[in-house]
């Protein structure tokens, strides 16, 4: 067991703190304020390889790991998690097309998004059906070579800014196990009865575009299905495991945004005579976000070395993504509290923090969900 | 072209209250993260530029331990094509001694350009590269924040007191001293760092370079290292705007800056 990085992986991290550091701190709050990103941000992480890191350097990826993804989400939710997510989630879903497209599909799809020309996203959560997500009913009819699609998806990451999206739809209704009769399908979003609406008002990750998504009569030729026919929630599944351990840096990645915060506050501001930091109830505070900090980290590290050996152990997952949401919420309540009133405003970045947090626990499977799939597991 | 570049990794310190350690001749580094020196950080990427334009090649030198190769890993990701360490083991090199070693690794290694940054964030010594230049002979110009190269000549423009630049024009080999702002140092993409971990970093001992002892002796003794004292509170200025912009050129003025 070695618990260091190898030199490569620290100069990824390096680079990727640097170009965060440079890119996104000027911009982090007007972009929160209102509500926008920069897309020739993305691009440029995108020239710099930043983007698909995980890809096969055949269609314009590095060819690296989920443990490289997990190092590039640590560090850039490290300065600014909304940017982090406008910046890096353009090649979310791309895992799906990887592993179950066809290579007819890989070369049509994928050096378009590594290149930063392109931008996809992956639309599974419905009005009515989040984490109960095989009971989703948007549907795709087979009409000889095409299918159409009705119904509609929300929440759903870069809708109005995506050149195609993955769906998740009902193909085969009659299908007796309710785990075989969805598909993805790509949908190019161009295509008329396609329809985006950003959502306003996000309490977090304000730069990351989030809309509801309807389709009316929507064709698309049937060679958009990625993989089998039916086989859509495995897919999903696929997907999750590879995501939810990246959305679990980016809780690490922000509890250490807390950290450095904190450290900061407490070592200036003055009360009672001497600086917060002589005092024990604030070191105790700093000692437990660095803790739980480096146990969700810890955790990472291990669940996404095990994906990259091939060894998926999707309770590990489950389990890091359920403790990191929980663990980024609760490190950035301590930062904000040792901030006082200060804290409390928009002009101190804690609050950003603050706010980003909640998004961990909810995204790509709630913390209920994944404790779900602990417990189912162990229970089993 | 053949291009050296003088490196240094050294530690970050904005936004750190640095601490003496107990010997009161260096600060506490142990939570310090090192990056590659600023001004370097725009000689490799000048060296670089001019390998772009005019073709050529580029290898960046250290003097520093292993853990020290991550920015000759950095400078070989943003394009450069070779990179040497030279070991320093125990030794704890003042500027001449720098500047010795260093002139005795470039000497062998064909160039036609030496650059160095004008100062190291650390120590702020700002004369290495001068020096390295004198030991070799080499014509020399510090505090460089242009520079042109076109048929064996470089352009070159030098910073001033007082926003003032002087141009005048080289006859290579020379050494610059390269001023930050004289470029935009480009970001380390994936793509260079894949590369640059395929790459391998020559190691030369310091002690081995044949260098007489007097140059292996510091030329400086540090006594002691301290905080400055702490200063006066600030100075309140009174008035409206127009009485307080003449209060603060007066300050200005006082100070030492020519308006
Ligand atoms: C900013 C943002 C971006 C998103 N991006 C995407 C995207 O790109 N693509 C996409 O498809 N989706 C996306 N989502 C959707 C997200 O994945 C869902 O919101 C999430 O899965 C939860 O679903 P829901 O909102 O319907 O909540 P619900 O499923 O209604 O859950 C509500 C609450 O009930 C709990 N709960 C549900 N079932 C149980 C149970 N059996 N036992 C105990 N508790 C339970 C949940 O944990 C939760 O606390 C995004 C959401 C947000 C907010």
């Amino acid at each position: 067991m070695d618990f260091e990085f190898t030199k490569e992986q620290k100069d990824i991290a390096k680079a990727a703190r640097e170009f965060a550091l440079g890119e996104f701190v000027e911009k982090a709050e007007e972009f929160d304020r209102e509500e926008s990103f920069d897309d020739s941000i993305m691009k440029r992480a995108a020239e710099l390889g930043f983007l698909g890191i995980f890809l096969d350097e055949r269609y314009g990826g590095a060819g690296l790991g989920v443990f490289e993804q997990c190092i590039l989400q640590e560090e850039f939710a490290a300065v600014d998690l909304g940017m982090s997510v406008a910046t890096l989630t353009p090649v979310f879903g791309s895992e799906i097309i990887q592993k179950f497209g066809t290579e007819e599909q890989k070369l049509r799809y994928l050096p378009s998004l590594t290149s930063g020309d392109a931008i996809m996203g992956c639309a599974l959560t419905e009005p009515d059906a989040g984490s109960d997500l095989a009971s989703a009913a948007a549907t795709a009819v087979r009409e000889g070579d095409e299918l159409v699609i009705n119904g509609s998806k929300i929440f759903i990451t870069n809708g109005t800014r995506a050149d195609f999206l993955i769906c998740f739809v009902v193909t085969d209704p009659d299908n007796p196990g309710k785990h075989r009769r969805h598909s993805i399908v790509i949908v190019e979003t161009d295509r008329p009865g396609f329809e985006a609406n950003k959502l306003r008002g996000k309490l977090g990750i304000r730069a990351s575009d989030t809309a509801e998504i309807s389709f009316n009569n929507v064709r698309v030729p049937r060679s958009n299905i990625v993989g089998e026919q039916g086989n859509g929630f495995a897919e999903a599944m696929y997907l999750f495991n590879l995501n939810r351990i990246a959305i679990a840096a980016q809780g690490v990645g922000l509890a250490r945004a807390a950290l450095e915060e904190s450290i900061k506050h407490v070592k200036k501001r003055m009360a009672f005579g001497a600086p917060l930091a002589a005092y024990q109830a604030i070191q105790f505070k700093i000692a437990d976000i660095f803790t739980l900090m480096q146990a969700g980290r810890n955790m990472v590290y291990d669940a996404a070395w095990r994906i990259d050996q091939g060894r998926i152990d999707h309770r590990l997952v489950a389990a890091a993504k359920a403790f990191c949401g929980q663990m980024a919420v609760k490190c950035a309540d301590m930062a904000l509290q040792m901030h006082g009133g200060y804290g409390y405003l928009a002009e101190y970045r804690v609050q950003r923090i603050y706010r980003d947090a909640k998004i961990i626990e909810i995204y790509e499977g709630t913390t209920e969900i994944e404790k779900i799939i602990v417990a189912k597991s162990l229970l089993a | 072209m053949n291009i050296i570049v003088c490196v240094k990794n050294v530690p970050f310190t904005q936004e750190v209250d640095l601490v003496l350690d107990a010997s009161k001749q260096d600060v506490k580094k142990d939570n310090l993260v090192y990056v590659i020196n600023e001004w370097d950080n725009y000689a490799i990427e000048e060296a670089i530029r001019i390998k772009e334009e005019t073709g050529g090649h580029v290898t960046a030198v250290t003097l520093g331990k292993e853990a020290d190769e991550e920015v000759l890993r950095r400078c070989l990701a943003m394009g450069a094509d070779e990179a040497i360490r030279v070991e320093r083991g125990d030794l704890n090199p003042d500027a001449s001694m720098i500047a010795a070693i260093l002139s005795a690794v470039v000497k062998t290694i064909p160039h036609d350009i030496i650059l160095t940054g004008v100062q190291s964030d650390d120590l702020n010594n700002g004369i290495t590269g001068s020096l390295i230049a004198e030991r070799l002979g080499l014509v020399h110009a510090a505090v460089v924040n242009s520079l042109k190269i076109s048929e064996g000549k470089a352009q070159i423009s030098i910073e001033l007191e007082g926003g003032q630049d002087e141009m005048s024009q080289v006859t290579l080999p020379a050494l610059f001293a390269i001023q930050t702002g004289i470029n935009e140092p480009r970001y380390v993409s994936i793509m260079g760092i894949r590369k640059a971990s395929k790459k391998e970093i020559k190691v030369i001992d310091a002690s081995g370079l044949g260098l007489p002892g007097e140059d292996l002796q510091p030329s400086l003794i540090m006594e002691e290292m301290f905080m400055p004292p702490e200063t006066e509170g600030a100075e309140m200025l009174q008035g409206d705007a127009g009485s307080l912009a003449d209060q603060i050129i007066r300050i200005i003025r006082e100070k030492g800056v020519s308006l």
